[in-house]
C-alpha cells in the first residue's frame, strides 16, 4: 500500500520540519518527506491542504481499564477513541486488574492491544509485587516482555529504603521509573488542593507540601542511585522548580504534565463539581500558570492525557466519594492546540511535546516522520470548531470537566504503520 | 459559563437551603423575620399554623443526631406538615445501596422536601442537584461544609440581643477547621454586615487561607475575646479528628476553654454561645455555660422557628413558581 498525503503543512519537530509539502508512506513506512518523489505512484491520495499533518501522537499516561475494569471502558473501545484523538501510541499504567507485575499480563495487554490494532500499546510494570510497595518485581523478565518503564502507579512507596531498591534494580536494567510523588501521609484523606477553596468548601485539603515533599525525597534518591526517573503529572508549581533545577544540575530526569491542568484551577470545581475531581487535584492558579511556564521553556517536556476512563456512576456521589481521574484523550490534542492559541507557544515546540519528546522519554522509534520510521501519522484540521459532548467522544468515559467546551482542531485522519485506523469520512 | 445558584427559583425565591454562601442580605433578613413572626406560635396553646397542610417532609439523616433532628421534626409539625423521619446510616447505604438510589426510592413516596444531614460535605448539594423540580432540599449539616439553618438560628439569637449587626464583634472559638457550623455562621455574619468576625483557635484547627472567607485570625483566646459582642464557642469535636492535632483535652482547656475570668476581656454585655451539644470542662466552664451571659438554651428554643421560617420559605417559593 502507497499512500500520497498531499500539501499538507507538515509538522514533524524531531526533523526541523514545519512546512507545506508531502508525505510518501510506503509498505508501513515513511518513504519521504519532500515536495516530489520520483517513482512513486500512488495506491491513494489524501488532500491534506490547510491540514496539518504531524506524526501520531504519543500519550504517555492512558488507562484503558481492560483487564479488570472492563465495565469502565475496554481496550477496543479506548484504543479506537486514540486514534479518533490522533494518538498512535500510548502509555498504560501498571494498576491493572490483575496488576502488570508478571510477564503474562504484560504479554495478554500486548496480545490484546495488538488484535484490535487501533493503537500501540506500551505498558509499564509494576515496580514492587502487587503495587505493594514492600518486594521488587521481576523488572528483568518485565523489561523482556517489553514493558517501557517501570512504575508503582497511583500507590506510594512509601519506605525510603524500598524505593532506593527499586531504584538501583531498575537502573541495572536501565528501566525508566515512573514515578507518581504524592507523600500518603500528607495527603491524609485529602480529595482537592488545600487552599482557600478546600476551605469555602469543607473538603479535606492535600497540601502543596503533599507533593513537593514526595519530590525532593525522590530527587535525592534518584541522585544516590542515578536511576533515570519520569516525573508523571506534576500538579505544584513548586514541585515543578525543583525538578527544573535537578535538571539544571544534570539529573537524568524529565517530568510531564497532564493537559487539564494547564487550563484548570480548583476554582473549576466550583459547587462540588465531581467531574473535578483528580489525582493529582487541581491545584491553584499560581501552579497553573507555572505549569504552563514549564510547557513552555521545556522543563516540561511532554503533555499527557492522563486518561481515566469512568461510568457514569462513578462520578455521581458526593465529591468525596467520587472516583478521581477525567477521560481524556479527545481533548488533549485541541487542549494543546489551545496552548499555542493562548500562550503563542511555537506549534511546532507543543507537537513537540506530544510527540517526539513523550517517544524520548519512553525509548520508543516513534513521534516522528524520519524517512524509515513505522508511518504512524495523524492529519488535522487545525480549524475545525466542535463541542464537547457524549455523542462526540468516542472513549466509553464520558467523564470530562470540558463538557460543552468549544473546541478548535479536530483529527481527520490517523494512520497506524501506513494503515488508515481512523478516517473521518 | 454562567450558572444559576442552585439554591433559587427561576424567580430568583429561595427554592434550596443549603448555603449561606451566595445568598443576600435581604433573604437572610427576611428569615429572620419571618421566623420572628412564627416565634409566637410556639407560645401559643394550640402551637400549630396550617402553613404546609398536607405537604410531607422527609427528614433524612445519613448522620446521627438528636437536637437537629428534632427540632426539624418539631418545626414541620408546627406548620402541619406531615413528617417521615428516616435514619439511614445503618441501614441503606451499608448494604451497598448508592445514594442517588436512597433518593430515587425516597422521590418515589411523593415528598415535598428533604431535610438531609450528610457526612460528606456537598452531599446537600449533590441531592439538590438530583431531585425532582417539586421538591426542595434543606441542609441539615454536610460535613464540614455547610449547616445554614444553625447559623440562622445563630443569627436570629444575636439579632434578639443586639438588635443591629453593624457595630458587632464576634468571635468563633474553636475547631474551625472541622467546623460546618462555623463557615456557615462567618457567611452569614459577613453577610448581615457585622464589623468584625474573628476566629480562634490553633493552627491545626485553623483551615488553610481561612482569611479569604473574610476573618481574622487569632491564635490567642484573650487576644480574640478583647472587646466582642459575641462569643461563639465551637463544640470540640472529638469524633472528626483523624490525625494528632491536639496533644490533650487538659492543654486545649488551658488554652482555648471559655471561663468566668477570660470572659471578662469581651465587652461587659457579651453574650455566649454554642451550637450544642457542649463539652463542660472542654471547651468551656460550667458556670459560663449555665450562666447569665450564655444564651445557649436560647439557641436551641430559636431552632424551631428558624427551621420554620425556612421551611416555609423554600415550600412557598414553589407556589409563587406555579410548580406545587
Amino acid at each position: 500500500m502507497r499512500i500520497l498525503i498531499k500539501h499538507g503543512h507538515v509538522i514533524d519537530p524531531a526533523n526541523n520540519v514545519d512546512q507545506t509539502t508531502n508525505v510518501y508512506v510506503a509498505d508501513g513506512k515513511i518513504a519521504a518527506v519532500a515536495d516530489s518523489l520520483d517513482g512513486f505512484t500512488p495506491d491513494q491520495e489524501i488532500d491534506a491542504s490547510k491540514q496539518l499533518v504531524c506524526p501520531g501522537l504519543v500519550d504517555l499516561s492512558a488507562r484503558l481499564r481492560e483487564p479488570g475494569l472492563e465495565h469502565k471502558a475496554t481496550i477496543e473501545s479506548e484504543t479506537k477513541a486514540a486514534a479518533a484523538a490522533g494518538i498512535t501510541s500510548l502509555v498504560t499504567p501498571p494498576d491493572t486488574n490483575p496488576i502488570i507485575d508478571t510477564p503474562a499480563v504484560a504479554k495478554l495487554i500486548r496480545k490484546t492491544t495488538q488484535d484490535s490494532g487501533y493503537c500501540k500499546v506500551y505498558s509499564l510494570g509494576a515496580a514492587t509485587q502487587g503495587l505493594s510497595g514492600e518486594h521488587l518485581s521481576e523488572m528483568a523478565a518485565l523489561k523482556a516482555a517489553g514493558c517501557v518503564g517501570i512504575s508503582n502507579a497511583l500507590t506510594p512507596i512509601k519506605n525510603p529504603l524500598i524505593m532506593r531498591r527499586v531504584m538501583e534494580y531498575a537502573a541495572t536494567f536501565d528501566l525508566t521509573l515512573f514515578l507518581f510523588s504524592e507523600d500518603p501521609s500528607l495527603r491524609h484523606f485529602g480529595c482537592v488542593h488545600e487552599g482557600s477553596i478546600s476551605t469555602r468548601l469543607g473538603l479535606p485539603g492535600i497540601p502543596e507540601a503533599a507533593e513537593t515533599v514526595a519530590v525532593a525525597r525522590d530527587l535525592a534518591l534518584i541522585a544516590d542511585t542515578g536511576v533515570r526517573a519520569h516525573f508523571c503529572h506534576i500538579s505544584t508549581a513548586k514541585a515543578l522548580q525543583m525538578i527544573a533545577r535537578a535538571q539544571f544540575e544534570g539529573l537524568p530526569v524529565s517530568v510531564d504534565v497532564a493537559a487539564h491542568q494547564l487550563y484548570l484551577t480548583d476554582m473549576d470545581i466550583g459547587e462540588f463539581d465531581s467531574q473535578c475531581h483528580v489525582r493529582p487535584p487541581l491545584r491553584g492558579q499560581r501552579d497553573m500558570q507555572g505549569l504552563r511556564d514549564g510547557v513552555r521553556n521545556g522543563s516540561i517536556s511532554a503533555i499527557c492525557s492522563d486518561h481515566q476512563p469512568h461510568e457514569a456512576d462513578a462520578k455521581l456521589n458526593p465529591f468525596i466519594e467520587t472516583a478521581p481521574g477525567i477521560s481524556a484523550l479527545e481533548t488533549l490534542l485541541p487542549l494543546s492546540l489551545r496552548f499555542t492559541d493562548e500562550t503563542g507557544m511555537d506549534l511546532s515546540a507543543v507537537i513537540a511535546r506530544l510527540t517526539i519528546e513523550p517517544a524520548r522519554i519512553i525509548g520508543i522509534d516513534a513521534g516522528n516522520l524520519s524517512q524509515g520510521a513505522s508511518a504512524d501519522i495523524t492529519i488535522i484540521d487545525p480549524e475545525h470548531y466542535w463541542k464537547v459532548a457524549p455523542e462526540n467522544l468516542l472513549s466509553r468515559g464520558h467523564n470530562t470537566p470540558f463538557l460543552d467546551w468549544d473546541m478548535k482542531g479536530r483529527v481527520n485522519y490517523t494512520l497506524l504503520a501506513g494503515n488508515p485506523v481512523f478516517s473521518r469520512a | 459559563m454562567i450558572r444559576r445558584n442552585i439554591q433559587l427559583n427561576e424567580q430568583g425565591r429561595l427554592r434550596h437551603f443549603l448555603t449561606i454562601e451566595g445568598l443576600k442580605r435581604q433573604m437572610l433578613v427576611d428569615i429572620l423575620d419571618t421566623a420572628e413572626s412564627l416565634s409566637g406560635v410556639t407560645d401559643q396553646t394550640v402551637k400549630k399554623v396550617p402553613l404546609l397542610r398536607g405537604k410531607t417532609i422527609v427528614n433524612l439523616f445519613f448522620e446521627a443526631s438528636t437536637r437537629t433532628r428534632t427540632t426539624f421534626e418539631l418545626a414541620a409539625k408546627r406548620l402541619s406538615a406531615d413528617v417521615l423521619n428516616l435514619n439511614i446510616s445503618a441501614s441503606a447505604t451499608k448494604k451497598g445501596e448508592t445514594l442517588l438510589d436512597t433518593l430515587n426510592n425516597l422521590q418515589a413516596m411523593h415528598c415535598d422536601m428533604f431535610v438531609v444531614r450528610h457526612a460528606d460535605s456537598g452531599a446537600a448539594h449533590f441531592i439538590a442537584n438530583h431531585v425532582a423540580p417539586h421538591i426542595s432540599v434543606i441542609n441539615a449539616g454536610d460535613g464540614s461544609h455547610a449547616h445554614p439553618t444553625q447559623a440562622m438560628l445563630d443569627m436570629f439569637t444575636i439579632r434578639r440581643h443586639k438588635g443591629d449587626f453593624y457595630p458587632l464583634s464576634v468571635a468563633i472559638v474553636g475547631d474551625i477547621m472541622h467546623s460546618r457550623v462555623a463557615r456557615s455562621q462567618i457567611h452569614a455574619l459577613t453577610t448581615l454586615g457585622v464589623t468584625e468576625v474573628r476566629v480562634v483557635g490553633p493552627k491545626t484547627l485553623m483551615p488553610k487561607d481561612v482569611e479569604s472567607l473574610g476573618v481574622h485570625v487569632f491564635h490567642s483566646l484573650d487576644e480574640g475575646l478583647r472587646d466582642v459582642d459575641v462569643v461563639i464557642m465551637l463544640r470540640l469535636q472529638n469524633e472528626r479528628m483523624q490525625g494528632e492535632l491536639l496533644p490533650s483535652e487538659h492543654e486545649y482547656y488551658q488554652l482555648y476553654g471559655l471561663t468566668n475570668e477570660r470572659l471578662k476581656l469581651a465587652k461587659p454585655d457579651a453574650i455566649v454561645m454554642h451550637p450544642g451539644p457542649i463539652n463542660r470542662g472542654v471547651e468551656i466552664e460550667s458556670s459560663v455555660a449555665d450562666g447569665s451571659r450564655s444564651v445557649i438554651l436560647q439557641q436551641v428554643t430559636h431552632g424551631i422557628a428558624v427551621r420554620m421560617a425556612v421551611m416555609s420559605t423554600c415550600l412557598g417559593s414553589h407556589a409563587d413558581g406555579g410548580a406545587a
